[in-house]
């Protein structure tokens, strides 16, 4: 099964959201829309579900042409970043209701209904309000609604981004069981490199309403098609200057030095190069051997991470490292870059090397 | 929870001393006079309950009772389901919101008086739009002055009309607070346009049409100066809801104990039905 989009396009007041999408989206593993606000992933998801307008093109599923059926004749599923059930329902109701609409038998929705929530851990609780629940559980409501119904398309709209941490990376890690087998093409918008990282599969990158790159996740964040895929594939954003190749010297600034790896095949000239922030470490190492000296502005510590921005004669960088490195805010501090690390564009955006 | 300490009286202390000032003072009179007898020159004698008694038994004050439930029966059964049906119609975003917003406030500005004047002057058979229509285009038979059924056409439709509104804006207030996510949530289901109201709309709009009835049952219950202007209680007693026959007995035939008393059990009644309803329709939350 598939879901395959062609051309499609939203335009609002004259005004286009999305510019001509073109995506096949299978099924057997995520399929990860990941972008900033406002990138076009929610109107992208509306769009697939019949909800927003397609001003031209074409959604098909599983080869039929769905463009212009309505929202309510699609066998689909939607999860918001909301938790969004029906308040005066108990949680069984709520996940029977796409059933009950479906007109399912009365054993048969008792069955998916105990199904879903077993695996949900939703059981002790089938009887209470939505209102009762905590937001963690009322998000597990609605995600068992979605995986209830025989859908052909679950389309999961950042669910996880109303949740605290732990609730989190406990609901991430339940997802891919959640879906495994079903049949179903899951479509899942996140802002979250690293959720996209986690949940693996294909990721859709966008940026101002189009798909900068689609392929496997991995990939993806290996190798940027451009430096826009780049930046919007890196957290914190990735660092990125303009360099000069002569011979086989690199100059940015002051900083230079020697060129490697695929970067020696390009011709003399002016390139932007991009380094993800854990390819700049605080000690020098095997492989981070290129000195960049700058003035520690903001550094923050996150568990195991600590992570510094400093400043080299106005360029601002960042570095993220493991473990605790006592920074002090002003003092200079020589950082380390990992050279063959380092992403070469031209200066249109492409990528070169 | 056991309490701990008195203080928080000192706290209440201000909204006592308001709320003595505003309802228990001048209610005090009413009660003084409920229990005495006066033939003027300051003079009063005990009468204790009498007062009560006669106007309990009286027919009279069963009469007006009826009506007055009847009214307020009629008025909340076409208004609430009407104002719901009109807020569900109104655009929920765009340019006509602010439009259909000062269209339905409308009515609700026009002075109380006005509005009985003005629908008199309305449904008169003679000169007024309505009567002539009604009467000469119709050929129906159509007199507020003459008919009892007339009267109660023209006061009930008076009233929907004049108040409609509050339940329209509550109601729509209610329905612009629901996000998008649940209309969208209940497409994906596939539900029906009832599914959606009964189990989306309705319950999220519960809060906001309690007050609504709540504010429709007492204003409807104490209703006075349209219906007085309108009609003036007739043809005969037919119209004479229970506040214009309290002003009847109390300025009219200036029976200031009966009149008192009256109003403390008009006021115990509106009191016991509006807790009545409050309780009802707030059960739900309370389980």
């Amino acid at each position: 099964m598939a879901l395959v989009l062609k051309d499609i396009t939203k335009v609002v007041q004259g005004e286009t959201h999305i510019k001509p999408t073109s995506l096949t989206l299978e099924t057997g593993q995520f399929n990860v829309l990941l972008g900033e606000t406002g990138a076009g992933k929610t109107s992208l998801i509306k769009m697939m579900a019949g909800l927003d307008p397609i001003a031209s093109g074409t959604v098909e599923m599983d080869g039929v042409d769905v463009t212009s059926l309505s929202t309510q004749k699609r066998r689909i599923s939607l999860v918001h970043q909301f938790f969004v059930n029906y308040p005066h329902m108990t949680v069984f109701e709520n996940i029977a209701s796409p059933l009950r609409v479906a007109g399912m038998a009365k054993s048969e929705i008792e069955a998916r209904v105990q199904e879903a929530a077993d695996i949900l851990q939703l059981s002790p609780m089938l009887k209470r309000r939505p209102h009762e629940l905590s937001g963690g559980q009322q998000q597990r409501c609605a995600l068992a609604r979605a995986i209830a119904k025989d859908s052909q398309a679950v389309f999961l709209d950042e669910p996880l981004a109303n949740l605290d941490y732990k609730l989190r990376e406990e609901l991430r890690e339940l997802l891919p069981e959640l879906f495994a087998g079903r049949g179903a093409v899951v479509v899942y918008a996140t802002s979250e490199p690293e959720e996209a990282l986690l949940l693996g599969g294909k990721t859709a990158l966008m940026m101002d309403g189009s798909v900068a790159q689609y392929g496997p996740t991995a990939e993806i964040y290996r190798a940027p098609e451009t430096l826009t895929a780049a930046m919007v594939f890196s957290d914190p954003p990735i660092n990125h200057a303009a360099v000069q190749k002569t011979g086989d010297m690199l100059t940015m600034g002051d900083v230079r030095w020697n060129v490697s790896g695929d970067a020696a095949g390009l011709q003399d000239g002016d390139y932007i190069v991009a380094i993800r922030p854990n390819h700049i470490l605080p000690t020098p190492t095997e492989r981070a051997t290129v000195p960049l000296s700058g003035k520690i502005g903001v550094t923050e510590l996150s568990g195991s991470e600590s992570s510094a921005h400093f400043d080299m004669n106005g360029l601002g960088w960042v570095s993220l490292s493991h473990g605790t490195h006592p920074y002090e805010i002003g003092e200079t501090h020589t950082f380390y870059m990992d050279a063959d690390a380092c992403l070469f564009f031209a200066p249109d955006g492409t990528r070169v090397a | 929870m056991k309490t701990e300490n008195q203080k928080a009286w000192f706290f209440v202390l201000p909204v006592l001393i308001l709320v003595a000032f505003n309802a228990l003072i001048p209610m005090m009179t009413v009660v003084n006079y409920s229990v005495q007898e006066t033939f003027g020159n300051n003079q009063f004698f005990w009468e204790g309950l009498t007062w009560f008694e006669q106007i309990l038994r009286s027919e009279r004050f069963h009469a007006a009772l009826g009506r007055q439930f009847l009214f307020t029966g009629l008025i909340l059964a076409i208004e609430v389901p009407l104002g719901i049906a009109i807020a569900l119609s109104m655009p929920r975003s765009g340019p006509w919101v602010p439009v259909c917003l000062v269209l339905m406030a409308l009515p609700m500005l026009i002075p109380w008086n006005v509005v009985g004047a003005m629908w008199n002057i309305f449904a008169l058979p003679d000169i007024g739009l309505l009567g002539y229509f009604v009467n000469h285009t119709l050929g129906i038979d159509y007199d507020m002055t003459q008919n009892p059924l007339a009267a109660w056409v023209t006061i009930i439709t008076m009233d929907v009309w004049h108040w409609t509104s509050l339940v329209v804006l509550l109601s729509y207030a209610g329905l612009v607070s629901i996000p998008d996510a649940y209309y969208q949530a209940a497409k994906i289901d596939g539900a029906s346009n009832w599914s959606v109201f009964r189990y989306i709309q309705l319950p999220k709009m519960k809060n906001v049409l309690t007050i609504a009835i709540l504010l429709r049952f007492m204003d409807s219950f104490n209703i006075y100066t349209e219906p007085f202007v309108l009609t003036g209680g007739g043809p005969g007693n037919s119209t004479t809801l229970l506040s214009i026959d309290l002003v009847k007995i109390a300025l009219g035939q200036f029976d200031l104990g009966p009149a008192a008393a009256m109003s403390l059990i008009y006021f115990a009644i509106t009191l016991f039905v509006s807790w009545l309803f409050y309780t009802l329709m707030t059960k739900d939350d309370l389980n």
